[in-house]
């Protein structure tokens, strides 16, 4: 028997028998769709974080003053506080070969004014390398100028938003803005960008970190952005930090350093799991379906067990009457599928339509394995009946009218 | 051609064993024409699905060209039919869901020929069974007298030596009960073995051989009687 025979045949009588049909189609399409749509959704999650974190900078190493493990040994005697990370601190960072620039960073709050307007803003003290180490973009003008950072400079640049808010449609470039009790001369303005991770860099005002750090009256860090020379070079980065700061600090590692891959990788690894969840939850309605498929090809051998008794009168062999009703699993779970992948493909098409914001990409892999289980579950499912179809014992099977 | 040696078919009923055929040898030669008569029971069916093959014997010999049947696998068994024997059956048996060319096409399809010969068979058969206007019809299109038509076409497709009918005007009127027998018969006339299983004796009295049958065993067989007296010019 040809294999062109065995697929019409089989086609005709998929079509032949429209209700179960149209049933087999929809369980699998629904089982299929929902394979897909749910591990875009899940793959969705994985890349906004993704991206999210990759907006902070890349080859980013974080150092926060104090400590977040503990070590053995004796309760100190005294009272043991952290000592404070200094910009000095984070100018002596600067000798490593493995780091490429740093940005300290000084943070605090305080009302800015122009004019009568006044706000009370975010102020981020740090040094022209900020620029570059969280990728940001200039609207308007020019980023701090790079000098010492130890020097006070009367200079600021503004986050989109508050320039919006004090000066509205008007220039700020070369204004004074009054920041707490001081002045500071506008260079610049940010250019509009998303949040991330929760900090909006439009609703801030960047000043020298020197600036800073007598404004608000402290000599301590908020915390130090080091960009590492290469994506190899962020262990050594790590390790000459801690002891750079070791050195400096009496022995004592009193600092914490986060690594941006650290991050993005246990994020990577919960949200894997939570997709692959969710896949395993989608998959169960692949099998459900694959048991409906097996109940309708057994009610079918059944129906036909007549149809199946005189094709073996004509001299089918057993074979030939396994691959016809397997054939017809599996054309029916193929195109089951294949319904399924449009119902996903126009599903995840109105999602992005309704949340634009939100990654949501349809993963080959899961097209793959959608359309790969449903095959396995036409022919698991498929080959019970269809054994039972040829072992049907003709005589008994044509007796019936 | 055909020979069935002390041949036994028992099914189980409850406890008890029921012999659908009792020890039954029978020697068929090449363009006979035969028919089977007696009372439902029996065995006449089950002699006609040993003879083609649909059914084993539990004791016996069938030897089919030189062949013991029943020394082959199901799947060579499958081929024996597929080449050797067609079946007409009392309710035709035609796929509902096939036009009367693809049902007489399935034999064709089955033994895997090409497309392009199997078109020309059917034209062929379609014109011998005068069914070419009917070609494209599905079985509930068709009269009773076309189905077995069609039937028949489906049995002869792939010229085989032997015809098993099992009561093939059963569901027939009488006029195209008729013309399905005279079909038949002119097949016979080609030299093909016809055997026709029949309640009906004004059918059963048509052909040259009779075989009667009660409770499982041959009762008569009217070849005994030929061959001590000669009448074949006698009906």
């Amino acid at each position: 028997m040809k294999a062109e025979d065995i697929l019409n045949f089989s086609i005709r009588a998929s079509t032949g028998y429209k209700f179960r049909t149209i049933l087999i189609l929809i369980a699998m399409a629904i089982g299929v769709a929902s394979v897909v749509v749910l591990t875009s959704l899940g793959e969705g999650a994985r890349q906004y974080v993704t991206s999210q974190f990759s907006s902070l900078g890349t080859n980013l190493l974080i150092v926060l003053p104090g400590r977040s493990e503990t070590t053995g040994g004796p309760p100190p005697l005294l009272g043991e506080t952290p000592r404070d990370l200094t910009l000095d601190d984070a100018i002596a960072l600067k000798r490593s070969s493995a780091i490429r620039l740093i940005s300290p960073i000084s943070v605090g709050s305080a009302p800015v004014s122009w004019k009568q307007l006044e706000r009370e803003v975010i102020i981020l003290g740090s040094t022209p390398e900020i620029y570059e180490v969280r990728h940001l973009s200039m609207s308007l003008g020019r980023f701090l100028p790079s000098s010492d950072p130890r020097r006070e400079e009367a200079l600021c640049v503004l986050g989109n938003k508050v320039k919006k808010e004090l000066f509205a449609n008007q220039s700020p470039l070369g204004e004074w803005v009054r920041i707490g009790d001081r002045r500071f001369r506008v260079t610049g303005v940010l250019a509009k960008k998303g949040q991330s991770l929760g900090f909006d860099m439009s609703d801030v005002v960047i000043i020298p970190v020197a600036s800073a750090q007598s404004l608000f009256n402290t000599a301590s860090l908020f915390r130090v952005l080091v960009q590492a020379s290469s994506r190899e070079a962020i262990p050594r980065a790590r390790e000459a930090i801690l002891k750079t700061i070791r050195e400096r600090h009496d022995g004592e590692d009193d600092i914490t350093i986060i690594t941006q891959d650290a991050i993005l990788s246990t994020f990577d690894r919960i949200l894997n799991a939570l997709t692959l969840t969710v896949a395993g939850i989608a998959a169960i309605s692949l099998t459900v379906a694959g048991i409906l498929i097996m109940n309708v090809m057994l009610i079918a051998v059944s129906q036909r067990t007549t149809e199946i008794g005189l094709i073996k009168a004509l001299g089918a062999t057993r074979r030939q009457i396994m691959h016809l009703f397997l054939a017809e699993s599996i054309i029916l779970s193929i195109t089951g599928a294949f319904l399924g992948l449009i119902i996903a493909f126009t599903g995840v098409l109105l999602l992005t339509r309704i949340f634009p914001n939100f990654p949501i990409l349809i993963p080959s892999w899961a097209v793959a394995t959608a359309v790969g289980v449903s095959l396995l579950t036409g022919l698991v499912f498929g080959v019970f009946p269809a054994r039972r179809a040829a072992k049907l014992d003709p005589v008994q099977a044509l007796s019936r009218r | 051609m055909i020979r069935l040696d002390s041949i036994e078919r028992v099914f189980q009923v409850g406890n008890e064993n029921v012999y659908a055929l009792n020890n039954v040898s029978l020697k068929i030669s090449q363009g006979e024409y035969i028919t089977i008569m007696g009372p439902s029971g029996s065995g006449k069916s089950t002699l006609l699905n040993i003879i083609g093959l649909l059914d084993r014997p539990n004791k016996g010999f069938y030897i089919l060209d030189d062949v013991n049947t029943t020394d082959l696998s199901d799947e060579q068994q499958a081929l024996v039919r597929r080449h050797k024997i067609g079946f007409v059956f009392q309710f035709f048996h035609l796929v509902p869901r096939l036009t009367a060319s693809e049902n007489i096409e399935l034999p064709l399809i089955l033994a895997g020929m090409k497309p392009e010969k199997r078109k020309d068979r059917i034209k062929l058969a379609l014109e011998d069974f005068r069914l070419a206007d009917r070609a494209k019809h599905r079985p509930d299109q068709l009269s009773g007298g076309q189905r077995q038509r069609v039937a028949i076409a489906r049995a002869t497709i792939m010229e085989p030596q032997v015809v098993l009918a099992d009561e093939p005007t059963g569901n027939l009127d009488r006029a195209s009960g008729k013309e399905v027998i005279e079909i038949l018969e002119k097949l016979n006339k080609k030299g093909i073995i016809l055997i026709l299983v029949t309640h009906d004796p004004d059918l059963g009295n048509r052909a040259v051989r009779k075989i009667s049958m009660v409770d499982g065993k041959i009762l008569d067989d009217t070849l005994a009687l030929e061959s001590s007296k000669y009448r074949l010019s006698d009906k």
